[in-house]
């Protein structure tokens, strides 16, 4: 590892990584606020009303977002657990373990806010499509994971138990991505794409995009809060957390 | 002495367990019972009527056939790990994931495959007939395999934990939807008279996906829970 540039591995240890984490947070959060501040507003004063659903569609800017999150955040988190299975690397686990909760939460989101929005659109709270399907299922892999790891009292074997389930679940994300494509369903199909015109109007894109990165620096603070919180519990040392930054290795497990 | 072949050792871990089986006959007439009974209680329940049970037959023989694997998955390694047998056969040289590809290949000699010859008998009974039977056989006889082999990375990762029985079912049903979908979409397309190839392909397509994946994925969660 020695060498003239910076050493990355540095922060492959819990105990440099912990004041590291501290240090990014507020940034992100402010961000975040920032972010999701702008994109609030211009989703909701800014964009034009929808000449068919009206004003019910600005949910679209919680919604999407929050779907596109929480695929994204299954495959973060799966790859940091095949990381943490390939490298045997601790804080790649516990960036899989602290990403978990959030990419739940994004799930949710996801779920209650599009049944907010089938509800005046397509008159049902809920249709048993192929997308809300298997945004479902992915609901449910969150939870098993978060399960499973809490349910596993030897630690290592916690983390390598979850990342192995992790990696299996990863087959649902492109079910989820393709779903609307591949099966006819009532969901409609993707509005924004990387490859083609968007089909909304420019300020409605602008909005969705902003949130989405708002989504995202948040989603990068509050995991490295709960990353701080991991390393607290895990490490159990004990002039952690009053002094950040220790003289010695905490490496003694 | 040398060292017996990839598929002796496979062989060996099939026989191993048949015959196990076979000493315990009691333990698969119960997951047989256990369907018979379960398929029976939804005519009670929703009523006798044939139209209604025809529409609702293929779902209810799949979600009966899904939770008798589930419930048999517990036999799948528990005794081996209890006994220290599963200990020793991480030390048989020959590939972990070949082994594990024999255990849930007994596993579905003796969970799955009895559901799956009892099958017609059940489709009858909620009033399915002709070719529809002979779909609801065939989505089980392709399907139920594919379920003992994602059940097993949910059995290997749960391997001794404490009410490793609830959370096994929480791993592994959602993994079991895609299965479930396309098994009993075939029924219904064929009562429909759509045509049930196409589930029926996509069903081929998930057994010959988790044939490839599961046993490699089942065996590095035994190292894990074993290490």
């Amino acid at each position: 590892m020695s060498g003239t540039g910076i050493n990355w591995f540095k922060y492959s240890s819990p105990q440099a990584l912990y004041p590291l984490a501290g240090r990014m947070i507020p940034w992100f959060a402010a961000l975040a606020l920032g972010l999701i501040g702008v994109g609030l507003y211009v989703g909701f004063f800014v964009a034009p009303t929808d000449v068919t659903q009206g004003d019910a569609y600005r949910i679209i800017f919680v919604h999407v977002p929050a779907a596109w999150m929480s695929m994204f955040l299954y495959v973060i988190m799966a790859i940091w657990a095949g990381l943490g299975l390939g490298l045997n690397a601790r804080p790649s686990f516990m960036m899989a373990q602290a990403i978990a909760p959030t990419g739940a939460m994004f799930t949710f989101l996801a779920l209650f806010t599009g049944s907010m929005w089938g509800k005046p659109t397509w008159g049902a709270w809920w249709v048993w499509d192929a997308r809300l399907t298997s945004e479902l299922i992915l609901l449910f892999q969150y939870i098993g994971i978060i399960l499973l790891r809490s349910s596993i009292d030897d630690l290592r074997r916690a983390d390598r138990a979850s990342a192995v389930l992790a990696l299996v679940g990863v087959i649902n994300v492109p079910i989820i991505y393709f779903s609307v494509r591949w099966w006819n369903t009532l969901h409609q199909g993707a509005s924004v794409s990387i490859t083609a015109a968007p089909t909304m109007a420019g300020t409605m894109v602008t909005a969705m995009l902003v949130m989405m990165f708002g989504f995202w620096m948040y989603s990068i603070a509050v995991t490295l809060a709960r990353m701080r919180c991991v390393i607290v519990e895990r490490e159990r040392h004990p002039s952690w957390g009053k002094q950040a930054s220790m003289p010695d290795a905490v490496e003694a497990r | 002495m040398s060292q017996p072949s990839m598929s002796e050792a496979l062989r060996g871990v099939i026989r191993r367990d048949l015959l196990l089986a076979m000493r315990h006959r009691s333990d698969v007439a119960m997951s047989v019972f256990f369907v018979v009974i379960v398929a029976s209680l939804f005519p009670l329940g929703v009523g006798p009527e044939s139209a209604v049970l025809r529409v609702i037959a293929s779902g209810v023989l799949w979600v009966t056939a899904l939770l008798a694997c589930l419930l048999s998955l517990g036999r799948l390694f528990t005794a081996d790990y209890l006994d220290g047998v599963l200990e020793q056969t991480l030390l048989i040289p020959q590939p972990l994931a070949v082994l594990v590809v024999g255990k849930v290949f007994s596993h579905w000699v003796i969970s799955g495959l009895p559901v799956v010859l009892l099958s017609p008998l059940l489709g009858l009974q909620f009033g399915l007939s002709g070719d529809s039977l002979w779909v609801l056989t065939l989505s089980l006889l392709l399907g139920t395999p594919t379920l003992s082999m994602i059940g097993a990375i949910g059995a290997a990762l749960t391997l001794g934990l404490r009410g490793s029985g609830l959370l096994v079912a929480l791993l592994v049903l959602p993994l079991f939807i895609p299965v479930l979908i396309f098994g009993a979409g075939a029924v219904t397309n064929s009562l429909a008279g759509i045509g049930s190839e196409a589930n029926l392909s996509l069903l081929g397509a998930c057994f010959l996906f988790s044939f490839a994946f599961a046993p490699w994925a089942t065996a590095v969660a035994l190292r894990i829970a074993l290490e």
